[in-house]
């Protein structure tokens, strides 16, 4: 059960805003079907497949694919990606990006490796040029999301609760509460985990991949497919190479290794190091996506 | 454990397809998993009998068909057999290797029952 509204609770995701404590909107996951924002008391109609009827012949093409009879079963060939549900709402949210030319970024790192505070850091740096956005991804708290408020950019948080990652539902919700303007950035922070994430396309133009110094130089071929799928990988807390066994270039290697179209940038979020090269590089692509 | 929640959107998609189709009850479930595509078959096979629970799905057999990864090389063309993301040409030894197999994530197909048949 929900404990700030008491509602029968379906331990989904919740999305909250710094600073407006009564305010909190459910995602639920059994995708568009059934939503339910308790904020302004909307509920929408459970989407259900179109009607379809049809007499059972032994074998015939049927939305899509066929289905023929075994005995007294019925075997049903669907070739369905299974993750179709959440690729197809990524799409949705993606010509959505793309109508507003809105350039979303979706963060992706263990749990501590810098993604809070490089968003903390580089988007003063951005934002004199152009208007930024973030939405937080963590199971508990609005702590990031209290972070980023204290910038003055727009912010939501998604707490997910027992969810070890975003997808693409909470996204499209996320972005309707979310005053993002027109020609923006949109920096999305997924929940802490190397995993999951990697497989739910959320929409986004680019993935970033963030790692640090302290994490080990062989984390890209532990994780090959998050490294795989990203675009760009930054490499954080260099300041802290003088105290810990971690050789760069090697990791490097590794990444490369594991994609060969892999952007690296090497940063400290708390020195600031390196961030004018990733800044750079980030205006360039704002400018010509 | 992520394969819990890519279970519980499989039992979602099977659920929904049986239902479409008139099914009371859903005997079998083939998956189609690359070895590169990212999941444990094995740890998947435990999250979907428990995400099975109480659904359509509950008691159904699942087969999961496991294709091999295979590169193929960006230099000489050549296609072979990969067990990772990476790979060096066994031809040329380039480094620039696609995969062109090995990524598939799919539910191949359903058997479900149906009422009075
Ligand atoms: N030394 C050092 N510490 C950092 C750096 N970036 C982040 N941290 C610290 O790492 C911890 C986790 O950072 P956070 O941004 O919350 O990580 P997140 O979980 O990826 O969002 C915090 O204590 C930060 O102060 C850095 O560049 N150098
Ligand atoms: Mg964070
Ligand atoms: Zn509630
Ligand atoms: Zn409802
Ligand atoms: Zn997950
Ligand atoms: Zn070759
Ligand atoms: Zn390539």
């Amino acid at each position: 059960m929900c404990d700030t509204c008491g509602c029968s609770g379906d331990g989904g995701a919740v999305l909250r805003k710094p600073g407006e404590s009564d305010y909190h909107v459910h995602v639920n996951p059994g995708a568009e079907k059934h939503l339910h924002p308790h904020a302004d008391g909307e509920h929408r109609d459970h989407d259900h497949f179109p009607e379809e009827h049809h007499d059972c012949d032994y074998m015939h093409d049927h939305d899509g694919g066929h289905h023929y009879h075994e005995g007294g079963s019925r075997k049903i060939v669907l070739e369905q990606d299974v993750l179709q549900q959440n690729n197809l709402l990524a799409e949705r949210n993606r010509g959505y990006f793309e109508a507003r030319n809105i350039f979303a970024l979706n963060f992706l790192s263990s749990p501590g490796s810098g993604k809070t505070s490089l968003l903390e850091k580089i988007i003063p740096l951005l934002q004199q040029r152009i208007p930024v956005a973030v939405i937080e991804g963590d199971q508990q708290t609005t702590n990031d999301a209290d972070r980023i408020h204290a910038l003055g950019v727009p912010v939501i948080q998604i707490n997910t609760g027992s969810g070890c990652h975003l997808d693409a539902l909470m996204v499209n919700r996320a972005v309707k509460e979310l005053d993002i303007r027109d020609n923006s950035l949109l920096c999305i922070e997924n929940v802490g985990n190397l995993v999951c994430p990697a497989l739910f396309d959320l929409g986004e133009a680019l993935k970033v991949v963030i790692i640090s110094v302290t994490e080990g130089d062989d984390k890209p071929l532990k994780y090959p497919t998050m490294f795989h799928e990203a675009d760009l990988c930054i490499l954080n807390k260099i300041d802290l190479l003088p105290y810990v066994e971690f050789d760069v270039a090697k990791c490097r290697e590794n990444a490369m290794r594991v994609n060969h179209h892999l952007e690296w940038f090497e940063v400290s979020a708390t020195t600031g190091e390196g961030l004018a090269q990733w800044q750079q590089w980030l205006e360039k692509r704002l400018l010509h996506h | 454990m992520h394969e819990m929640s890519i279970a519980m959107s499989i039992v979602d998609a099977v659920v929904a397809n049986a239902e479409k189709e008139g099914g009371v009850r859903i005997s079998g479930v083939e998956l189609l998993v690359g070895k590169l595509a990212g999941i444990e078959a094995e740890s998947l096979k435990f999250c979907f009998s428990a995400a099975t629970k109480g659904t359509l799905a509950e008691g159904a057999a699942l087969v999961i068909e496991e294709p091999e990864g295979i590169g193929e090389c960006g230099e000489c063309g050549m296609r072979f057999p990969v067990t990772f993301y990476y790979a060096e040409c066994p031809k040329c030894r380039s480094l620039r290797i696609t995969i062109v197999s090995g990524e598939e994530f799919k539910i191949q197909s359903i058997t479900i029952e149906e009422e009075g048949e």
